[in-house]
């Protein structure tokens, strides 16, 4: 640093780091989620520098919904297994005894039991207090609402009429019993902040977000990686291979690709400066209806 | 000119270091309901083209029957997110929004303009280096607009600019124009704001927001984003005395001991000399430690962990200084205090306190004054009410190391927080220190409640006993009374008679007399326990606040809450001064279980049900239980 000033991502790392430590010291039994897409492993690097050199003093939680691409699991482990922090993953095995998955069940259902109900089954196992998670103001326009310190009732439930007033940086933590926390330390960053972070500070992330050959199938403009022989092909589809990448990771059958040469950082962020259709277009669970995020999080959604 | 950043071209890594070198800047938009703040938002969003076409496309869709400008957009969709905002067409919460030019990076906080949703504005301003005050040419000031420019003042922000919007819709006209500036810069004149700049604009057609209108020839200024990308609000927080309030105690093993925390202001070196505020107790600093490795020194805004060359006892909440530049540390303040809840601020009520990573018990002890928002004029209160502005003095538990709030907003803002119900109350920023809380200690005297409890052979205590009107409770305490002191012990019964018709004698029977009245009592309660005395305390205390703050002043004396539980019905039978026959008459007011509410106990030590056992027989039991 040369001056006295800090950069907008310097002041937005101090700003994460000390949302971070207010959440250790102020609750019992908190807990990171962790999906492994980017923002995730900003988190995770926010994370290391908030307690450094202490390990992350919570567990990470991974809700696993068996469709995650097979590359994300494989980083997931890496990534545990290189930093040593502490991972608990969690799978609805009422779902899986059910056979509940996105062809015959449909996008809605399936994410309603396999990642809504399973979420509050690991945060009611957990008995966690607080959940910190990744996501941003500038995702979404419900999320562009929500305080940093979220508050939910016993069902993990949002009230967004009635949130508590956050006043500078002097977050109220205090629960009454049953009730929880979630917290957003990144919720003051945009995408291109991310992604310049990731470059500025050389942080790993899944290679699915770099462009190279992978075999798709393209259905209602929408081109699906087929990472596994579970996706039921449809008469006379054949998987062709695409140099493709992904701007938001999820389970695959849900996640679009886009046609992309991008295989490298400045490439990405160039790709995204230049493109004009918005990050979440790429999820299929956002464009239900109009305000179906703000629904979702009031049943407990991340 | 245009607002979009400049995309990367040929020297990535030239643009890539131009992003992330760029300033912040945190602003808000405020002003009364229907002034225009969210189409405002909508209009610079996408002006700077950060509206996607996916965006773009569902927003023609949902403009169908609003008010338009020439794109056929409503632009106030963009911000307003909640379903009941989009139902009603009203901004209910604050919500934040991203843009970036080639100079600077923007975080807007979109408040709320409805009075009901000030709590909301507050929030998006409390973090703000400027503000966006939005006014309708039409309407000229309103009561919301200086409410709003009454809440900038008090939480700090020291940057506004008078947006008048709507200007087409008084075709332009440069006599309305100056006529509300002239109004806002009499009202403004006194709110400490360091630059106060006017723009006319029309955020649905775009005048005035990205370059000068040909519209309004007449106005010369600089239109609204050049004025935003130039505006130099950063305050030298380097410059300033050193403040690390601590936030954790970072102990990876026995080895490694240090401090985490965000510098508040100033800077601080390897090698200098510290203080913890509270105890006093130097240290120098060995190693301010990051994951990117040690550095020499930092500045405010950094978020690091410092190690101190010797141990010293460093808890979360201590503020570390420089010697020579250290906080105040005391129990009483005067501050300010916008009110965030539907139930009132009473003196005498107990609240939480938190400032930076301090948490305290603190009490309202008098609430000098509200302030009118519309003429800043001073009233005479004894309640803030939701939304009102007060000024009042504190007294909390524990001294605790603040600044006042113009000199340092992270050690001087604080909030408020119910101890039941754990809300966010209020905002509160400390005006100064109280001189006589500093001066004041408490002398240890050799002689203390221990030794003199002890000469008489008893654990002295508080037994407080809470319950209707006629429920048995000054029955009991008499009874019980009665066998202690049989038995040799020292008790005295304070009850409700004997102190309204002297000590209290001055209070009614409104809320806030009866908090008054319980605190007073309470306070002698303890004196006559620090004597060395068992005290039953017989009083109504319908309220679990009051009960709990009763509790608080006892500190560290035994104290039993015992609930007289006796149906309304019976105790309105047993009418022993005939009080219910008159309250249900209306011949008194506010009489507990009549027309005034009695809250249930929801922990209560001992429970005795009256009008199922005998006094007697109650007043054995409590006495086993008590085992004095």
């Amino acid at each position: 640093m040369t001056s006295t000033r800090l950069t907008h991502l310097q002041s937005l790392e101090a700003e994460s780091i000390e949302i971070l430590r207010e959440v250790a010291a102020s609750f019992e039994r908190p807990v990171m989620m962790y999906s492994i897409g980017k923002d995730s492993s900003v988190l995770l690097h926010l994370a290391r520098k908030a307690f450094f050199p202490s390990k992350i003093p919570f567990p990470l939680l991974h809700v696993d919904t068996t469709f995650k691409f097979k590359e994300m699991i494989a980083f997931r482990d890496r990534t545990a297994e290189e930093y040593g922090f502490d991972l608990i993953t969690h799978t609805n095995q009422d779902g899986v005894r059910d056979g509940i998955n996105p062809f015959d069940h449909g996008s809605s259902r399936y994410t309603d039991i396999m990642k809504t109900a399973a979420l509050r089954q690991a945060l009611n196992a957990g008995r966690y207090d607080a959940a910190i998670g990744g996501a941003r103001r500038d995702e979404e326009k419900s999320r562009a609402k929500e305080r940093v310190f979220s508050h939910r009732n016993a069902s993990h439930a949002w009230d967004p009429k009635n949130q508590r007033p956050e006043l500078w940086r002097t977050f109220n933590t205090r629960l009454n019993p049953g009730e929880s926390m979630r917290v957003f330390p990144i919720s003051n960053w945009t995408e291109l902040d991310v992604w310049t972070y990731i470059y500025d500070q050389n942080i790993p992330i899944v290679p699915l977000y770099f462009a190279k050959p992978r075999p798709v199938v393209e259905r209602s403009g929408t081109l699906i990686m087929v990472d596994d022989a579970r996706l039921p092909l449809e008469a006379g589809e054949t998987p062709r291979n695409e140099t493709v990448r992904f701007r938001t990771l999820g389970c695959y059958p849900l996640t679009g690709a886009i046609r992309s040469d991008a295989a490298d950082l400045p490439s990405i962020i160039m790709e995204m400066q230049a493109s004009r259709t918005s990050e979440r277009e790429g999820r299929l669970i956002d464009s239900d209806s109009v305000g179906s995020m703000e629904k979702k999080k009031q049943e407990g959604y991340f | 000119m245009t607002l979009a950043m400049a995309t990367p071209d040929t020297n990535l890594d030239l643009w890539l270091a131009q992003q992330t070198d760029k300033s912040l800047l945190r602003f808000l938009t405020c002003g009364s309901v229907d002034d225009g703040k969210s189409t405002l938002i909508g209009r610079l969003l996408y002006d700077s083209q950060l509206i996607l076409d996916d965006q773009l496309a569902s927003l023609k869709k949902e403009s169908h029957n609003r008010t338009v400008g020439d794109e056929g957009i409503d632009f106030s969709l963009l911000v307003d997110g909640l379903a009941a905002e989009r139902e009603q067409g009203i901004t209910i919460d604050v919500a934040y929004r991203f843009f970036s030019t080639d100079k600077r990076k923007f975080i807007v906080a979109d408040t709320p303009g409805h009075e009901q949703y000030t709590r909301n504005m507050a929030t998006g301003a409390s973090n703000a280096d400027l503000a966006l005050l939005l006014v309708d040419a039409r309407k000229g000031l309103l009561t919301q607009t200086r409410r709003h420019s009454f809440i900038l003042s008090l939480v700090g922000v020291k940057h506004v600019v008078l947006v008048v919007n709507k200007i087409d819709l008084v075709g332009y006209d440069q006599t309305i124009f100056d006529q509300i500036e002239a109004d806002y810069r009499a009202f403004a004149k006194d709110l400490g704001f360091q630059t106060l700049a006017a723009v006319p604009v029309s955020a649905l057609r775009g005048d005035n927001i990205l370059a000068n209108s040909d519209r309004m020839p007449w106005f010369t200024g600089a239109p609204l984003v050049p004025y935003l990308e130039a505006i130099e609000v950063a305050q030298d927080k380097a410059a300033q005395p050193f403040r690390f309030p601590v936030q954790w105690v970072n102990r990876p093993n026995l080895d490694f001991r240090g401090f985490s925390g965000t510098v508040a202001s100033g800077e601080v070196k390897v090698g200098d000399d510290v203080l913890v505020a509270a105890s006093r107790k130097p240290a120098k600093i060995s190693r301010v430690v990051t994951m990117d490795g040690d550095l020499d020194s930092a500045v405010a805004g950094q978020a690091v962990t410092l190690v101190l060359d010797r141990e010293i006892d460093v808890s979360r909440g201590d503020v570390l200084a420089h010697p020579g530049t250290v906080p105040e540390f005391s129990n009483q303040f005067q501050a300010r205090l916008v009110w965030m809840n539907d139930e009132p601020a009473y003196q005498g009520r107990s609240y939480l306190l938190k400032v930076g990573a301090q948490t305290v018990p603190a009490t309202i002890t008098d609430i000098k004054f509200r302030t009118n928002v519309n003429t800043l004029e001073h009233v005479a209160a004894n309640k803030l009410d939701l939304n009102e502005v007060g000024t009042v003095t504190i007294a909390t538990d524990r001294p605790i190391a603040f600044d006042p709030y113009a000199d340092n907003p992270l050690t001087g803002g604080f909030i408020l927080i119910d101890r039941l119900s754990n809300a966010t109350l209020a905002a509160g920023t400390i005006s100064f220190g109280l001189r006589r809380a500093q001066n004041l200690t408490y002398q240890s005297f050799d002689v203390n409640r221990q030794v003199r409890a002890e000469q008489k052979g008893q654990e002295a205590q508080i037994v407080w006993f809470t319950g209707l009107s006629g429920s048995g409770k000054s029955t009991i305490a008499n009874l019980l009374e009665k066998r202690l002191t049989s038995e040799g012990r020292h008790c005295y019964i304070l009850d409700g008679d004997n102190v309204r018709h002297g000590l209290n004698k001055d209070l009614g029977f409104t809320e806030a007399a009866r908090v008054e009245n319980i605190r007073r009592v309470a306070e002698v309660a303890k004196l006559m326990a620090d004597a060395g005395l068992i005290v039953l305390v017989s009083f109504i205390s319908p309220f679990e606040k009051e009960r709990q703050l009763a509790r608080e002043i006892a500190g560290d004396i035994r104290f039993t809450e015992v609930y007289v539980d006796t149906p309304l019905a019976v105790a309105e039978q047993r009418d022993p001064k005939g009080l219910y026959a008159k309250a249900r008459r209306g011949e008194i007011k506010n009489f507990t279980g009549i027309d005034s509410p009695f809250e249930v106990p929801s922990a209560p030590d001992v429970t005795l049900h009256g009008g199922q056992e005998e006094p007697a027989a109650m007043a054995d039991k409590l006495h086993d239980w008590l085992k004095i």
